[in-house]
């Protein structure tokens, strides 16, 4: 049975069993057809490319020597059946939740006091993200860490992502999806969690935060929604730097000037048009391209990584979450969750009123470098703060073992109430 | 009957085709990322030497064919999660794009339109360019270089050549003739892609002075809408001495203080007049809602691979360009469906029409070359400009906004003519070639004298 027909079995399950049966928990497993590879296969050897960029750089966008290696790499020695593999190791399961099969990884410590943990992926990711850091997490004494450190892990695939359902009426924006969360966990048996996320995980998580679920104890953030709504507005329009900034806040803001004036263009073309985006959905290439573009920093990083010169990401680490966006087909329904962010006027990187405990851990190659003083305005209860040495935006994916340890610090002192 | 002739046409035209191929090994060195589709004559390809070669294009059927296969295998997105057009282009208008495309249309019936034109390519600034060329038979015919817009091409402008150059059989007099200059952005159809950055609005504009005086016209005028207008705009501010008057029918018109408060997304200024408040609620729309695909080609054209692998999505991508009256343009969508959508009428725009201009840019694998030209421009098409020579503006209802006469006035400082026309939207030469033909002709007229 390959994957689509595996979810459609669950929902005939569910159906049999009658709606008294909607909380119940199906297991999953990935299983793509030999056919719909070869026919992956088949799409990359025969992409007709654009010509070469005009410039010797990224300022363009990917350069085509890179997407050239990269669709080279992925005929010749790609090999998708490791990975699915390697979920396939894992409890995957799906659940139906606000009338959607929402998909998760779940993976309980063998400690009896581990900490309950939800962490959410972001775009342009999935599930795959967040693979490194499981048994980190859940078996601390393997890696480093005491019993203590245990968490009980769920990674959640947000609704249109991998092996999530993809809505078919709006309204599935980030606070729908926080309030499944918190439905996910409390049926999974869970009266106190913590959550996490990095990317739309952060802003979901945030939102989580603000919700004031009696379940959460705190939150961790590796992307922190934290400028204030006036230096948020500035930004936007391109104006100069507000006064009265420390030094740490305004390289904040002039970062986050740049990203707004440069680098989210893709962000607001998914925002506002996502479903004109057929020509990404249609090539395996073009999803690549798109995918890769997400900030300089981690296009770089990629690039260096099909140059052979891999840190952090393998080449194979951004071919499976490519790979599993084509093979789910989701890259549209997936761009649909920043229109539902723009719908609902969600902020990216503002502040949203949360309320829990928070931990931020500042990776040094992210979008922005959030500065202390705007995260303690942010968040009244900040309990941690670090800034690292290394690791960019896909912090649990390229760091995972500086990741697994700012969320052990991070939650270490809530563990006591939970 | 029909059916017997168009076959002997294709015949006919595969002949050609395979003579092109046999000089693809050549022309591969010269120009690889095109050898396939470009019959150059390589005879005169010297470089830069102003020498002006004859152009023709034929599309190997093979191209065609591959081209029909991709349409057929198009591996669709699922449908929007809204009833209307707020996230994009529907799923079913693309899906009856496709459905056409894929089966009846014909390339050839456009190639062979193109081919009976006077087409050329002249090396300038080092780039091959290509342009449509046709002389009036009136002796003191106007000439007049005609520039398209993104995501448009010489397709464009196609409908107006016999209307401006002829204008006798047209209901015009032999004064109101011209003699045509229709050319090819660098980068868009058949002119050649730029290889190294610096090609943008403002040199295009220097080229195309370069290239009218190499046709031999030591006074011209020009025209141009959507990025058309913005070099026609910069050729204006360039002022070269053999440029008489400009045409536009985007207008670059928004006063400094306007565009300010449309940036901070405040609310109008209170003194505005009617027509200024709507050409201010029109933009805050447009800015806020459907410039997201100018900003991804501004800042990461190189980005869009999908775009040259993907028919359906260069497709989509074209045609989710809005205008004053919905996104996708409202003309456009009438065309596509062959009747009247949301009561904007596709004027003389077609089904064809439509599919020729994405097939241009398929065939010639330009997405992302036309793209590049946002990432070079550095102009803001909306914002005032500081035009000093005379100028012309005709202003459409269906256009992105209607420019207010109050505003233009302060943009081009001699303005000769305005005027605000009751049919016509973005696409105005392609839905409204008759409009605005009489425009044109209006809009130059005083000059004649």
């Amino acid at each position: 049975m390959d994957t689509t027909e595996t979810l459609e079995a669950v929902e005939q399950v569910r159906r049999s069993v009658g709606a008294t049966a909607n909380d119940a928990v199906h297991p999953f497993r990935v299983n793509f057809s030999d056919a719909e590879l070869a026919e992956l296969r088949r799409r990359i050897s025969s992409t007709r490319w654009p010509d070469r960029e005009t410039v010797t750089d990224q300022s363009q966008g990917p350069q085509l020597a890179t997407l050239q290696k990269l669709a080279r790499y992925w005929v010749t020695e790609y090999d998708w059946r490791k990975v699915e593999a390697r979920l396939n190791a894992l409890p995957n399961f799906v659940t139906m939740i606000d009338g959607l099969n929402i998909h998760f990884i779940h993976v309980r410590s063998s400690h009896e006091n581990a900490l309950p943990l939800i962490v959410t992926h972001g775009w342009p990711g999935s599930i795959i993200e967040q693979l490194k850091i499981i048994d980190p997490l859940t078996n601390p004494t393997a890696h480093g860490g005491s019993a203590a450190d245990a968490f009980h892990l769920v990674i959640p695939s947000i609704p249109g992502y991998g092996f999530s359902t993809k809505p078919t009426t709006t309204g599935w924006g980030p606070e729908r999806i926080a309030r499944a969360w918190a439905g996910l966990m409390k049926r999974l048996g869970y009266t106190k969690f913590v959550a996490q996320g990095g990317d739309w995980g952060a802003i979901i998580t945030d939102v989580m935060g603000a919700q004031g679920h009696p379940e959460l104890l705190g939150i961790h953030s590796n992307m922190p929604g934290i400028f204030p709504p006036d230096i948020d507005k500035a930004a936007l329009t391109g104006g100069p730097s507000p006064s009265g900034l420390s030094a740490d806040e305004k390289v904040a803001y002039e970062q986050l000037v740049l990203e707004y004036a440069k680098g989210i263009g893709y962000g607001y073309q998914m925002g506002l048009r996502p479903q004109a985006l057929y020509g990404i959905a249609d090539s395996p290439v073009g999803i690549a391209g798109y995918f890769l573009d997400h900030d300089a920093q981690s296009l770089a990083l990629i690039s260096r990584a099909f140059d052979g010169r891999s840190e952090g990401l393998s080449r194979d680490d951004v071919l499976d979450n490519v790979t599993l966006t084509w093979l789910t087909n989701s890259f549209t329904s997936g761009a649909r969750l920043y229109w539902e962010a723009f719908e609902s006027k969600v902020s990216f990187f503002g502040v949203k009123g949360v309320s829990v405990p928070v931990a931020v851990s500042v990776f040094p190659d992210e979008l922005y470098q959030a500065p202390r003083s705007w995260a303690e305005r942010a968040y009244p209860k900040l309990i941690y703060y670090n800034k690292l040495e290394k690791g960019g935006h896909f912090a649990a994916w390229e760091q995972p073992k500086l990741f697994t340890e700012e969320l052990r610090a991070s939650f270490r002192s809530l563990r006591k109430s939970a | 009957m029909q059916e017997g002739s168009n076959v002997n046409r294709r015949r006919l035209i595969g002949g050609a085709a395979a003579v092109a191929v046999g000089q693809v090994g050549l022309a591969g060195l010269l120009f690889p990322e095109r050898s396939m589709a470009v019959n150059y004559d390589l005879k005169q390809t010297a470089p830069d030497t102003g020498a002006i070669r004859s152009f023709h294009f034929s599309a190997p059927e093979a191209e065609l064919t591959e081209l029909r296969r991709r349409i057929n295998a198009t591996r669709w997105p699922e449908k929007e999660t809204v009833s209307d057009e707020s996230q994009g282009a529907p799923l079913a208008t693309l899906q009856e794009l496709a459905r056409y495309w894929g089966t009846d249309y014909d390339w050839r019936k456009i190639e062979a339109q193109l081919n009976a034109l006077p087409q050329f390519i002249t090396k300038i600034d080092g780039l091959d360019i290509h342009f449509i060329h046709v002389r009036s038979k009136h002796e003191r015919a106007l000439p007049l270089i005609v520039t398209h817009g993104w995501p448009g091409s010489i397709i464009e402008q196609l409908k107006i050549i016999n209307l401006l150059t002829n204008p006798t059989a047209h209901g015009g007099s032999a004064s109101d003739a011209f003699d045509l200059v229709i050319p090819s952005l660098p980068g868009y159809g058949f002119s050649e892609k730029p290889k190294t950055a610096g090609w943008g609005p403002d040199r295009a504009a220097r080229a195309w002075v370069v290239l009218m005086k190499r046709l031999g016209y030591v006074r011209f005028v020009a025209q141009g809408g959507d990025l058309g207008a913005g070099v026609c705009t910069l050729m204006a501010k360039q002022s070269p001495p053999e440029l008489l008057a400009i045409h536009t029918n985007f207008p670059g018109a928004i006063p400094p203080d306007i565009a300010k408060a449309l940036q901070s997304g405040d609310s109008p200024p209170t003194n505005l007049s009617a027509d200024e408040r709507r050409a201010y609620d029109q933009l805050s729309i447009l800015f806020a809602k459907r410039r997201a695909y100018a900003q991804m080609m501004g800042t990461r054209p190189q980005t869009l691979y999908g775009l040259a692998d993907s028919p359906v999505g260069l497709a989509a991508w074209m045609l989710d360009h809005g205008d004053g009256y919905g996104q996708p343009a409202a003309p456009v969508t009438s065309a596509v469906f062959g009747r009247t959508i949301n009561g904007h009428r596709a004027g003389d725009l077609t089904r064809d029409d439509v599919l020729d201009d994405i097939t241009l840019y398929w065939l010639t694998n330009t997405a992302v070359s036309a793209a590049r030209f946002y990432w070079e421009s550095h102009v803001n098409l909306y914002n005032a400009t500081d035009v000093s020579i005379p100028a012309a503006v005709s202003v459409f209802p269906g256009e992105n906004y209607q420019a207010p006469r109050s505003w233009v006035e302060r943009a081009y400082h001699k303005l000769i003519y305005y005027n605000e026309l009751d049919e016509g939207g973005h696409y105005a030469a392609w839905e409204q070639p008759r409009l605005f033909s009489e425009e044109v002709r209006a809009g130059f007229r005083s000059l004649r004298i």
